[in-house]
């Protein structure tokens, strides 16, 4: 029975799907320890006031994205090409507009 | 159904046959559609799980930030300005911070210098608190003595008093924590001014309000909303995503190319098989299953595959191929474990794109040869 083709290629499939389904129970999976982890970050974040992820240290408007002025990029000239590699795989920020016409009611 | 199931084995075994006629060709095929799947999965599981984890850990940073500007850039908040922001109604908390950045020659890395607000985390005169990735690159520990030349010249010594915790690392690794008078002395920081102002707003719904009346209030501010914060980091991971998917698109192009002609450009061979299987009384439909099943058995198994490769891959091995690129290329490198994250609409896509456009490639142009007379098939 085993020795048919299609039984050996259905069984690797099923294993495969079985690896698959795997990787969706895994993912499903309460992790309390990384959780912890994670809420004790947070709570650093909150008591340090931190707004940005330390993956790029290379230059301030990379280390801190949410925070750089819109001209950062081009702080020396402005047609001065990037030094660093991260701000070219960097999108530039994206802030609203905060409206200058209110009124300030107080 | 016991018989349907039985014909279809029977297909399968033909087809398994007939694809081992060609094997390095098909192998081949296979492994280069094994890796496409698991290059795309891994980029697609990679930037998801960064994406879910800044959201998470960046719900808790300031409601508002206010920076000054002057000709465009970033300035020192001068004394009286936190008293002016005090005034605006909503806002329930107002902290000056300090904080900037130190190059330091030794590793040619980039260091944030802070000062820390909150009370729990004071550090004292003389000492300072370091992140994980200063600790490996200086070879830190607590009790050892750093130091630091400051901008002026003057060589500043602190002893370390503690490490941040690795699994904050994320955040944390190139901090360097320190007291408000070693922070002043150290930048020749006048004395009153501060980086930048943080508010916490009593209503959430009034931050945009707030905002607005700030900008008003304070014409030469920019305020910066989390909203803002959160929003900028999930376009940065969107936009990491894309780049890496547009350099990978020359890869997914060929292999497209040499799905495609594998697909769908059949050779003499087996356009003469196919004529033989019809005159020997095998039926269109008969035709058209079993390559349906070759179709299948191929594509399925290399998403299959490449899924579960790169899911191992990113959460148990750190996406360490990818690194560099989705990273950054700094010297200070954060190490971290993502915790696993699917998405199911982006298994969905990834599904329909890459098995599908092969099922249907192998379909048409043997359907083309399926109907057409087996004499002019095998003559070709």
């Amino acid at each position: 029975m085993l020795s048919r083709p299609s039984t050996l290629a259905l069984l690797l499939l099923a294993l495969a799907m079985a690896g698959f389904a795997l990787t969706l129970v895994d993912a499903a999976l309460p992790r309390e320890q990384r959780k912890a982890e994670v809420e004790a970050t947070r709570a650093l974040v909150g008591q340090l006031g931190l707004t940005d992820l330390a993956l790029f240290t290379e230059a301030r408007y990379t280390r801190h994205p949410s925070q750089a002025d819109l001209h950062s990029a081009f702080q020396d000239h402005p047609l001065a090409l990037e030094h660093f590699p991260t701000g070219s795989l960097l999108p530039p920020p994206r802030h609203e507009a905060v409206d200058r016409e209110a009124t300030l009611p107080d | 159904m016991k018989q349907w199931i039985e014909k279809q084995r029977y297909l399968i075994d033909f087809t398994l046959a007939s694809l081992a006629r060609r094997k390095t060709r098909n192998l081949g095929l296979l492994g280069v559609y094994t890796l496409l799947v698991f290059v795309l999965a891994s980029v697609a599981l990679y930037t998801h799980a960064l994406r879910v984890e800044a959201a998470k850990v960046l719900a808790a940073s300031p409601e508002v930030i206010l920076q000054r500007l002057v000709a465009g850039r970033h300035d020192l908040i001068p004394p009286g300005y936190l008293e002016k922001v005090g005034r605006i109604r909503g806002v329930q908390k107002r902290e000056g911070r300090l904080w900037g950045y130190y190059y330091d020659a030794v590793v040619k890395a980039n260091y944030t210098f802070m000062v820390p607000n909150d009370g729990t985390m004071a550090v004292k005169r003389g000492e300072i608190i370091v992140g994980p990735a200063l600790e490996r690159s200086r070879g830190l520990a607590a009790g050892n003595g750093i130091s630091f030349r400051s901008y002026s010249g003057k060589l500043h010594t602190f002893i370390v008093e503690a490490v941040l915790p690795q699994a904050s690392e994320l955040v944390s690794a190139d901090l360097v924590l320190m007291h408000e008078e070693d922070f002043r002395a150290f930048f020749d920081y006048p004395a009153g001014h501060y980086t930048d102002i943080a508010l916490s707003v009593a209503n959430p719904q009034e931050v945009r309000n707030v905002a607005l009346k700030l900008a008003a209030a304070l014409p030469d501010s920019r305020p910066i909303l989390r909203d803002e914060v959160l929003r900028t980091y999930a376009s940065i991971f969107d936009w990491r995503e894309g780049i890496v998917l547009a350099l990978l698109s020359a890869a997914i192009l060929a292999f497209g190319i040499l799905a495609w002609e594998k697909a769908s450009g059949l050779s003499a061979d087996e356009k003469r098989e196919i004529g033989i299987l019809k005159a020997i009384g095998w039926e269109t439909g008969d035709v058209i299953k079993m390559k349906f099943w070759e179709g299948l058995l191929i594509s399925l198994t290399a998403f299959l595959v490449g899924f579960v490769a790169a899911y191992v891959h990113v959460f148990y091995f750190a996406a360490e191929l990818f690194e560099p690129v989705l990273k950054g290329w700094a010297v200070l490198y954060p190490r971290f474990q993502l915790t696993p994250h699917v998405d199911g609409l982006q298994v969905a896509t990834l599904f329909f794109f890459t098995v599908f456009p092969y099922a249907a490639a192998v379909l048409v142009p043997i359907w083309k040869a399926a109907i057409t007379d087996p004499d002019a098939v095998m003559r070709g």
